[in-house]
């Protein structure tokens, strides 16, 4: 993560090659999270208390699953997945500092101190994105059940009452798209593939699946935010649906089961996000305010 | 798209000299002797207008995957706006020794060019 910068991007909220040139290859326009970070340090983003709360929350799940799958770097079957694997953590990672910076302006805290200086319990992820990366078919089902939820909550969300929310996840969904597709393509591929890669698919969405259940809970907080955000059972049905075709297509049975205890909206975690954090803090707190 | 990416993807020296599999569709068998997965050459488009290009190659098992890896790959930095994925062994390539006899004979001729015409009287602008 960087200190916001200094220049601005001319049209924040402009979509996608509306600027690009044909014989100039440009980064195009796209809402930036330095935009974010700009706007809060300027103080002219001002989320109200709970949707920094929410949005808090999905920067966790975002931030805690990036530094996951940054975990796979060098590790990946092949070279080309190896990026694959490290796009969609940089597209998660962006997601984080999207939702962390706004979040901040809240409480004068930057995405930075948000993503190094909150001990265990002050992590509002959910326990999906904890979870360790086991084999790549353990991952891929995790990043399955993943992009299945956080899909439609983002296509939701990009109608949302807060213009900064709806912003964050009116870029997020189309990169969300492609992370759906990515996962859904692996598990059709792994399960139809030999009697090992199939049965390893089925034990990585065995792995898995019990922490689908914690994904789609309310609480006062999502009850109290209306418009602003999404009603996270609202999403379970569509969840049901789109999972299910891709897993009868794969020939996989859903798991069956029970949810397991959840608690991470609450900063209640497994043993293994403690492990993530002192890994992914221990520069920051250990030379505080470096850069490179 | 820097140097150092482009050749990190497989080495970008043209198709393979793997055996051609006419019988397996759109999914070419691995080369022989070199396990994993089969070589694809990649193609973008930059912008409306332009043609595709060639911008390297990379391994994936079926078209599918291939088109996505070259999402990854080569369209990281907002390149392109439509890929090609071509099984590397399906290419036919020119013969470098052949050069001479392929290439060297057009030199010399000039009639083959407009310039080596005189303009006839009154034509405008040419």
């Amino acid at each position: 993560m960087t200190t916001p910068q200094k220049h601005r991007n001319p049209t924040p909220f402009a979509q996608g090659d509306s600027a690009a040139s044909a014989t100039r290859i440009t980064p195009g326009n796209a809402l930036r999270p330095e935009d974010i970070a700009l706007a809060a340090a300027e103080g002219t983003a001002h989320p109200a208390p709970e949707v920094a709360e929410y949005a808090l929350r999905l920067g966790d799940d975002a931030l805690v699953l990036a530094q996951r799958l940054g975990q796979w770097i060098s590790r990946g079957p092949e070279l080309e997945e190896d990026v694959a694997l490290g796009n969609i953590g940089l597209d998660q990672l962006g997601h984080a500092r999207s939702f962390l910076s706004y979040a901040g302006a809240a409480w004068g805290k930057t995405e930075d101190d948000l993503a190094y200086f909150r001990r265990e319990s002050e992590f509002r992820s959910a326990h999906l994105f904890e979870q360790p990366n086991g084999d790549f078919a353990a991952t891929m089902a995790r990043q399955f059940i993943a992009a299945s939820w956080q899909y439609p909550l983002y296509r939701e969300l990009s109608s949302s009452s807060d213009p900064m929310l709806a912003a964050i996840a009116a870029k997020a969904v189309k990169e969300v798209d492609y992370h759906l597709d990515h996962s859904t393509q692996w598990l059709l591929r792994l399960a139809g593939g030999t009697d090992e890669s199939r049965r390893r698919m089925a034990a990585g969405l065995d792995l898995m699946w019990p922490f689908v259940g914690e994904l789609f809970e309310d609480d006062p907080l999502t009850a109290q935010l209306g418009d602003a955000a999404v009603v996270p059972s609202s999403l379970k049905a569509e969840f049901d649906r789109t999972t299910g075709a891709v897993l009868a297509e794969a020939g996989l049975a859903v798991p069956a089961h029970p949810m397991a205890t959840g608690g991470g909206r609450r900063g209640r975690h497994s043993e293994h996000l403690g492990y993530l954090l002192a890994e992914m803090q221990v520069l920051a707190r250990e030379f505080p305010g470096a850069s490179w | 798209m820097c140097p150092a990416e482009n050749s990190a993807a497989a080495p970008a020296d043209g198709p393979t000299d793997a055996p051609v599999s006419r019988d397996s569709g759109t999914t070419p068998a691995p080369a022989a002797g070199a396990p994993g997965w089969p070589l694809w050459e990649v193609f973008v488009r930059s912008n409306r207008g332009l043609s595709h290009v060639h911008a390297g190659s990379l391994h994936a098992p079926d078209a599918t995957m291939a088109l996505r890896n070259a999402r990854d790959l080569y369209t990281r930095r907002n390149e392109g706006v439509s890929i090609w994925v071509v099984p590397s062994d399906a290419i036919a390539a020119s013969d470098p020794d052949a050069k001479g006899s392929f290439f060297e004979s057009p030199q010399g001729k000039d009639y083959r060019h407009a310039t080596y015409y005189t303009k006839s009287e009154g034509v405008k602008h040419l």
